[in-house]
């Protein structure tokens, strides 16, 4: 399988439940209010959130009537394009080099794993990689970085456990620079977004970045576990204060919850998913793609 | 984020419009449960689960008498937060003990809901109970899981048993026998996060259950999960009749609607939860407490309930004996901060208030770092001078500086809190009955 289809593919199994609840929908309703209460329903399922959900299906209806279609196609391609222009209000950035790359997240949400990912990523693309251990907080999290290093066979920086996480960033930009690395991924300790000494120490990181290697361009991309709920908002929402984000990474795709929460985050935060995590092998991410993305919600 | 201050001031507006008390009416129910859907939803309650328990309540709440001591609003509030601590369940319930020991536990759930951290987080709490736990490393899938099992294991001070990367039932079944020989009590199993559509590796936790006679098969969900946790908990479920949930990452600011869907689907009651990241942050899980989470309440209750922890009754008599007396000193401050810290840190306790999130208490208001730094403020001081703060001069406050690591600066203005905090309990005192601050 090619990189296209890989996310629609992890979205299968939910697409199956979700158009099942489509058909059903359409067959026994006619384009009346049980309707699009029912499409709110679905939405709502999908973990969009209640707010978007109704304002997505109140454009629907509104665009539905006035054009007095009754047709179950016409009403589907018109939510998939609203949903997709949604996403497509914040762009994802263009990649240049050099870069330093630097994860931020939730525990558990997936960064380790997908540092390992996107740094294959990168070198697929023959684009020499360096990664550095900053999380130096949770027990093993260097090893299992290491692990991953050794897979993707880049460069890692290193320092023992519980020490500054500042300090590995610090050094790692240092041999980046030195060895004029494309890219630069800066793996970072889990934190929840509430506990404001760790964004603080995040915060530090992040300044230590822009001050010592101004010369390449910086993003810092939010991991996100799909599985989430509607406390995504406010993850996105504190750790864009505290870094502000360049991006979002969207693991665990190939689960049965679908991450319906993006489209409030591109929509109102404006901030883009750049790559989808749709499995455990280390090729499986892949840029994400708004169309289809929405193509297999439905 | 939606408090509860939303729903309730929501449910006041609705409510004001009908100025008639007495029974609550079927228009007046159908239209608070519309908010009261929303609230639910926004907490990630899934959508099936909210509609069933709104129809449940409706029915319940329709015809009901709105009491004296509450308004139609409150009365919507007080039966939802009613049914919803009895979906629940009622009390918690604790870990099941096999007769014949070992007892065994086999941890299971998605990727990266934290299952080895709470391997030992449970370690822990037996071990306070007097058992002699032991861990059994089956995750030989995710890189370094066996490391961070010991590193968490040491922490914990509990023996890790593991077999590499062998067939996790195999090193179940050798983990158990070595229990058996060793004389631990209770075997806690680590085992792969996994998806539940996972079929291969669903079957490997199938496996270990025929291998070793598991007494607790316990769920374990982060918190923060939204709509999907029906079907993670029902497939779980249905392939291994779990025992019983734990709920982690609970120090968030999420809702945990997940664990009322979770309740709903399964059956099962939530056993613990996980409240922080350090080796003790478990706690048991009360649903009364969970009821006030999801509809956004606040954590009235566990506030009161550390605060009768951190302080006893002979130290709160003290305390009030010396604020009547006007004596109290620097020692009895650093004792308050000593309690603050004992209930869990200013921080903690500012999440559990109700409406704290929205009001978004600043980081230097409850830094824990500053507090750290008066403690070290005033243990550089003598007795008499923590005793009798007015005889520190310049150039103790120099001594004190040099002893403590701070600044002058820091200490002239902890001198001035102090002052501030006296002055603050002198006028306290004529109002009667005497309360510490917290």
């Amino acid at each position: 399988m090619g990189i296209f289809g890989k996310i629609k593919n992890a979205l299968k199994k939910t697409k199956d439940g979700v158009a099942l609840k489509m058909r059903q929908l359409f067959l026994k309703n006619k384009l009346g209010d049980a309707f699009y209460d029912e499409l709110e329903e679905i939405l709502i399922s999908s973990d969009v959130g209640v707010a978007t959900a109704e304002d997505v299906v109140e454009q629907v209806k509104e665009e539905a009537i006035g054009n007095k279609v009754k047709d179950e196609q016409y009403v589907t391609d018109l939510l998939k394009d609203i949903l997709e222009d949604t996403l497509n209000e914040a762009p994802v950035p263009e990649i240049s080099y050099p870069c330093v790359i630097m994860l931020v997240g939730v525990n558990g949400a997936g960064k380790t794993t997908t540092i390992g990912k996107i740094a294959n990523y990168f070198v697929s693309q023959k684009k020499s990689v360096t990664v550095a251990a900053a999380d130096t907080f949770r027990a093993a999290a260097i090893d299992q970085l290491n692990v991953w290093a050794d897979r993707a066979k880049v460069r890692i920086v290193k320092h023992e456990e519980g020490s500054d996480p500042s300090a590995v960033v610090f050094d790692a930009v240092s041999s980046a620079k030195a060895r004029n690395t494309d890219v630069l991924l800066i793996d970072t300790a889990g934190r929840l977004h509430v506990k404001e000494n760790l964004m603080k120490e995040l915060s530090k990181m992040d300044r230590v970045v822009l001050r010592e290697y101004p010369e390449a361009k910086f993003y810092k991309f939010l991991v996100l576990d799909a599985t989430t709920g509607q406390n995504a908002a406010s993850q996105a929402r504190l750790f864009n204060e505290a870094v502000s984000l360049d991006g979002i990474v969207l693991t665990k795709l190939d689960g049965t919850a679908k991450g319906g929460f993006v489209f409030s985050l591109c929509g109102e935060l404006k901030i883009p998913v750049v790559f989808a995590g749709v499995g455990e092998k280390i090729d499986d991410l892949v840029p994400f793609d708004a169309e289809e993305f929405v193509e297999g919600f439905f | 984020m939606a408090l509860f201050g939303s729903l309730s001031e929501r449910l006041n507006h609705i409510f004001s419009k009908l100025t008639k008390r007495g029974k609550l009416t079927e228009l007046e129910i159908r239209t608070a449960m519309r908010e009261v859907r929303i609230a639910l939803l926004e907490a990630d309650v899934n959508i099936r689960v909210a509609k069933d328990f709104i129809a449940a309540v409706s029915e319940k709440a329709v015809g009901q008498e709105v009491l004296q001591s509450l308004n139609p609003a409150q009365q919507v509030i007080k039966i939802v937060n009613d049914e919803l601590i009895a979906l629940m369940g009622s009390g918690n319930s604790k870990l099941e003990v096999s007769p014949k020991p070992p007892t065994v536990i086999m941890m299971c759930g998605l990727q990266g809901a934290g299952k080895t951290t709470m391997c030992a987080k449970l370690a822990v709490q037996l071990k306070k109970q007097g058992k002699r736990p032991l861990l059994v490393a089956c995750d030989i899938y995710r890189p370094a899981a066996i490391d961070q099992l010991k590193v968490v294991g040491a922490k914990a001070e509990a023996e890790v048993f593991e077999r590499g990367t062998q067939f996790p039932p195999k090193t179940a079944r050798q983990g158990v026998e070595y229990a058996q020989k060793m004389g631990f009590d209770t075997v806690i199993i680590d085992t792969a996060g996994r998806l539940h559509i996972d079929e291969k590796l669903m079957l490997e936790l199938e496996e270990i259950k025929k291998e070793v006679p598991v007494t607790e098969t316990l769920l374990t969900v982060d918190a923060m999960t939204g709509q999907d946790a029906v079907n993670v908990a029902e497939t779980f479920n249905a392939r291994l009749s779990i025992t019983g949930v734990i709920l982690t990452k609970l120090d968030g600011d999420t809702r945990g609607g997940a664990c009322l869907s979770i309740k709903a689907v399964t059956g099962k009651p939530i056993k613990f939860i996980g409240v922080g990241e350090k080796i003790g942050d478990l706690e048991p899980f009360y649903p009364d407490r969970m009821a006030s989470r999801i509809l956004g309440m606040g954590d009235v209750l566990s506030l009161i309930e550390k605060a009768q922890e951190a302080v006893t009754e002979q130290q709160m008599k003290d305390m009030e004996r010396k604020m009547r007396e006007n004596s109290f000193t620097l020692t009895d401050y650093l004792a308050q901060f000593e309690t603050l810290k004992k209930m869990g840190g200013a921080g903690a306790l500012m999440n559990m208030l109700p409406g704290a999130g929205k009001l978004k208490i600043k980081e230097d208001d409850v830094d824990e770092k500053r507090l750290e730094r008066t403690k070290a403020i005033i243990l550089s001081m003598t007795q008499k001078e923590r005793d009798n703060p007015q005889i520190i001069n310049s150039s103790r406050k120099r001594r004190i500086a040099l002893g403590s690591g701070t600044s002058v600066q820091e200490i002239n203005a902890l001198l001035k809190q102090f002052e501030q905090a006296k002055e603050l309990m002198k006028r306290m005192k004529g109002k009667g009955r005497l309360r510490l601050p917290f």
